[in-house]
């Protein structure tokens, strides 16, 4: 074994999993986690805990893995992290833990996040059951929005013995692990349902179908159905478009819509009623997560898929991972490339897409380097799908419908960084609904920090 | 699990249900609408709220079947429940924010086209509990698909109900009714409220500009989420993009794109007539009709 070099990790055939919605990476089985573990340097000074959000302890749940102890690795991550199962699929590790890995100086970093998801599911197999709560206080909390910020924050409350009901919009909760990550990353019946039971056995109820601001509101939650305090963990769900022309023509759909209907409805699935238009060639414009998600999804539904972006392959924010496995599995990356016009039909179905060429220029706020369009360099695309993925705001359905709840000027509800508090009293926020889009980890962070706000407040009053 | 206290045949194809959702009954107001889902499997469905009572913790819905899923909708009987039933949605409509006063100098015309009616009555019914009573013209393909008539001349000023083909009452188009009334009998309404199919609405909105008179409609296009996360529902009015979910369903008649409206309402059919074929023919369904690709 080269102590420089992961151990691989044994993935679908990258022919074969273009065609099916079953996850890509098959995972560590235990022999191969506990060989993983032992390239762990154990440091005393671990970089890598600074890098994760919720400061795993990881050098010590590694060294439990790799004396074969995984019970007791999983109760260290336990400590920290209420969806293992989930971060060590889709954290952007090469950003985070893995990142600051000293093992990274000279070769490549531990696979922390293919040991995380080992640990996790092997105590999913293994039936593993998280530790009872205590006793009920009986004061009681409402959390809006069950993703990842939501289901954190009452799990952490519901482990205090507080009184917890969540109030989900959709059908189903789970928030964009549900409606938004695919099933080939994130499968939802085994992964995600599990680690919601696992919020459920603690008491945590949840209520679906209820949209906050419509069904009812923050204020007669806490006035006339008696919640002592309220976390707002409602994500960032409203999607972008352009506002170029022939945006609103058959076929063009924005992320969100088509992933709903894929992930959430299970379209892809014989016996579902949601139809989806798989399209025969695409093009998804962005380079985000979402993106590569909404690409790969309409690539496993038959389609020649293009991901259409302006900037460079250096400055794709989707997981470097999420790219490879795209590339494998044959999406086409134009890049420096952006749409001015989508071409329409006399039926007014997409018939294809006008783009322009696009040159890097001087860095601009962000500090990557500027696209600015080729003169004279536009060009057509045959197409009859076209997918937008620019990115999504917070909804203001629950700001607007709150008295004295603030929002900053792109929508997100403005929340302290130390506690999660919001400008009105009892109110705890946290997760894309307060940042923007972001991480799912980072959300569960929020959820953490307002749960503690939580019992601060409460704890004081 | 909501269940359906009452279910019943209004006319060919057209069924009432009325179902316990308590947070839906005590918040909703006219104008807005639920989705709801049958079962796991099946689809989203959005519908207009057509009437509610807030002690009972009651919603009626009123559907015509088109799909599949509204197919195996009208199968529900009193007893059984649907799975998922979340609401309201959308904005109220805007006359119940106007002061009472103003509202009872307005002189209003509800314009409803077949199972539009539904979505009509609750808006009239409102009306007429503060002391208001608006005009209200029905119109139906035929005699046998008219619903509502009796409760909406309960509540209604004026009634007058048209059939394309003169099965009963008058003959014509709903906005034949609005020319005669308007243009003969010396009819002025300041507002109209057209709520239907899409192409009524489009014609009634034609009409209504060139009489100058404000004209507002419901539009019901293809939904997903209903609360402004998919983009489904986008419409063009004034230029702009809204979302009918979140920013309507109501909008001003005048400034919608009704053409491309209809166009992305189509959006979906033949993969719905596939539904359908299959639902129809059950297992003997085996292709060879030349239209649905054979038996995928
Ligand atoms: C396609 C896609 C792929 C992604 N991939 C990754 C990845 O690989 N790695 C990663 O770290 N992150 C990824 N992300 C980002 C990550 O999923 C989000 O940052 C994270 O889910 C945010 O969590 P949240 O709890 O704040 O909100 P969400 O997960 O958005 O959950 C919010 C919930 O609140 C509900 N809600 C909203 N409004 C109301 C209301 N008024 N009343 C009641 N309920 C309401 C919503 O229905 C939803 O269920 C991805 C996102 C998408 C869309
Ligand atoms: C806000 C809103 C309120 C509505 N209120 C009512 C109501 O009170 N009563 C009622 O009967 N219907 C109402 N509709 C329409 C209803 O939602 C559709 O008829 C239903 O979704 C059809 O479902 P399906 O699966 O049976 O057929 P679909 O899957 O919709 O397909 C069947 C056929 O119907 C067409 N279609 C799709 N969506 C619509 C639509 N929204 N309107 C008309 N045709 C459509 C399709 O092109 C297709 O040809 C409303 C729609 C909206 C958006
Ligand atoms: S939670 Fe994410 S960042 Fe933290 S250790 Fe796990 S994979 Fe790394
Ligand atoms: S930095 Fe890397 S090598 Fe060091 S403890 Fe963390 S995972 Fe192990
Ligand atoms: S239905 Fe999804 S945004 Fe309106």
């Amino acid at each position: 074994m080269d102590v420089m070099k992961k151990v691989p990790v044994r993935e679908q055939d990258a022919k074969i999993r273009a065609t099916n919605f079953k996850e890509v990476c098959l995972g560590y089985n235990k022999q191969e986690a506990m060989e993983e573990a032992t390239r762990c340097l154990n440091c005393k000074n671990a970089k890598c805990i600074v890098g994760c959000p919720v400061s795993i302890d990881i050098p010590k749940f590694i060294k439990e893995v790799s004396d074969g102890n995984i019970e007791e690795a999983a109760k260290t991550i336990g400590k920290s992290s209420a969806l293992p199962a989930v971060c060590g699929r889709v954290c952007p590790q090469e950003t985070q833990c893995e990142g600051k890995c000293i093992r990274g100086i000279k070769g490549e970093p531990i696979s922390i996040g293919k040991l995380e998801r080992f640990v996790a599911d092997w105590s999913r197999e293994n039936n593993i059951e998280p530790e009872a709560p205590k006793p009920s206080n009986g004061k009681k909390i409402a959390v809006i929005g069950s993703g990842p910020a939501g289901l954190t924050c009452a799990g952490d409350l519901a482990k205090e013995g507080y009184d917890v009901t969540i109030f989900e919009a959709l059908h189903e909760p789970g928030g964009v692990l549900v409606y938004g990550i695919p099933e080939f990353r994130l499968p939802k019946d085994s992964v995600v349902k599990h680690e919601i039971d696992n919020v459920k056995k603690l008491g945590v109820k949840i209520e679906t179908n209820v949209v906050i601001g419509k069904s009812t509101t923050i204020d007669d939650l806490m006035d006339e159905e008696g919640f002592d305090a309220v976390f707002i963990g409602s994500g960032a769900g409203l999607p972008k478009f352009m506002g170029i022309p022939g945006e609103n023509a058959n076929g063009v759909f924005s992320a969100n819509e088509y992933l709903t209907r894929n992930n959430l409805m299970k379209a892809f699935q014989e016996g579902y009623e949601t139809p989806i238009l798989a399209g025969k060639k695409v093009a998804v414009v962005g380079g985000g997560n979402v993106a590569m998600d909404a690409a790969r999804t309409a690539l496993r539904l038959g389609a020649e898929v293009h991901i259409v972006y302006r900037r460079s392959e250096e400055e794709l924010p989707a997981r470097v991972e999420e790219v490879h496995h795209a590339k494998q599995e044959g999406i086409i990356f134009d890049l420096l490339t952006n749409p001015i016009e989508i071409l329409v039909n006399e039926n007014g179905w997409v018939s294809g897409m006008k783009c322009v060429k696009m040159e890097l220029g001087e860095p601009d706020a962000s500090g990557r380097r500027r696209p600015v369009e080729m003169k004279g360099s536009e060009f057509e695309m045959e197409l009859d799908t076209v997918i937008m993925s620019l990115g999504t705001s917070p909804n203001p359905l629950i700001s607007s419908t709150t008295d004295g709840l603030e929002v900053n000027k792109w929508q997100c509800i403005i929340a302290d960084e130390e506690h999660g508090k919001t400008t009105k009293e009892g109110v705890y926020a946290g997760g894309d609904a307060v940042t923007g889009a972001a991480t799912v980890i980072l959300a569960m962070e929020a959820g953490k920090i307002g749960a503690k706000g939580i019992m601060e407040y409460l704890g004081n009053k | 699990m909501y269940k359906i206290v009452k279910a019943e045949e209004l006319a060919k194809n057209i069924y009432l249900m009325e179902v316990e959702a308590k947070r839906v009954a005590h918040s909703c107001k006219p104008g807005q609408f639920v989705i709801v889902k049958l079962d796991e499997k099946g689809e989203r469905i959005p519908l207009t709220i057509c009437d509610y009572d807030k002690d009972a913790g009651t919603i009626s819905i009123v559907f015509q079947t088109v799909g599949a899923s509204t197919q195996r909708m009208a199968e529900l009987k009193a007893g059984d429940s649907f799975r998922d039933f979340s609401g309201p949605l959308g904005c109220a409509s805007e006359f119940i924010s106007e002061s009472l006063e103003e509202l009872k100098n307005k002189k209003m015309l509800f314009v409803a086209g077949g199972v539009g009616t539904a979505p009509v009555y609750p808006q009239v019914k409102w009306l007429h509990n503060h002391g208001i009573d608006a005009d209200v013209i029905i119109g139906s393909k035929t005699k046998d698909m008219l619903i509502l008539e009796d409760e909406m001349r309960a509540v209604a000023g004026n009634l007058y109900v048209t059939t394309d083909d003169g099965s009963y009452e008058r003959k014509g188009l709903v906005t034949d009714v609005i020319k005669d009334l308007v243009n003969n009998q010396g009819k002025k309404y300041d507002v109209i409220v057209a709520i239907g199919p899409m192409i009524m609405m489009k014609f009634v909105s034609l009409l209504t500009k060139e009489l100058n008179i404000p004209t507002i409609v419901s539009l019901n296009p293809i939904m997903v989420d209903g609360t402004g996360m998919c983009g489904a529902c986008r419409v063009t009015v004034g230029g702009k993009i809204k979302f009918a979910c979140v920013d309507g369903p109501e909008f001003d008649g005048h400034l919608i794109n009704f053409d491309e409206a209809m166009k992305r309402q189509q959006m979906y059919k033949s993969d719905e007539g596939r539904a359908i074929l299959k639902l129809q023919e059950g297992d003997t369904h085996h292709g060879g009709c030349g239209q649905c690709g054979g038996d995928e």
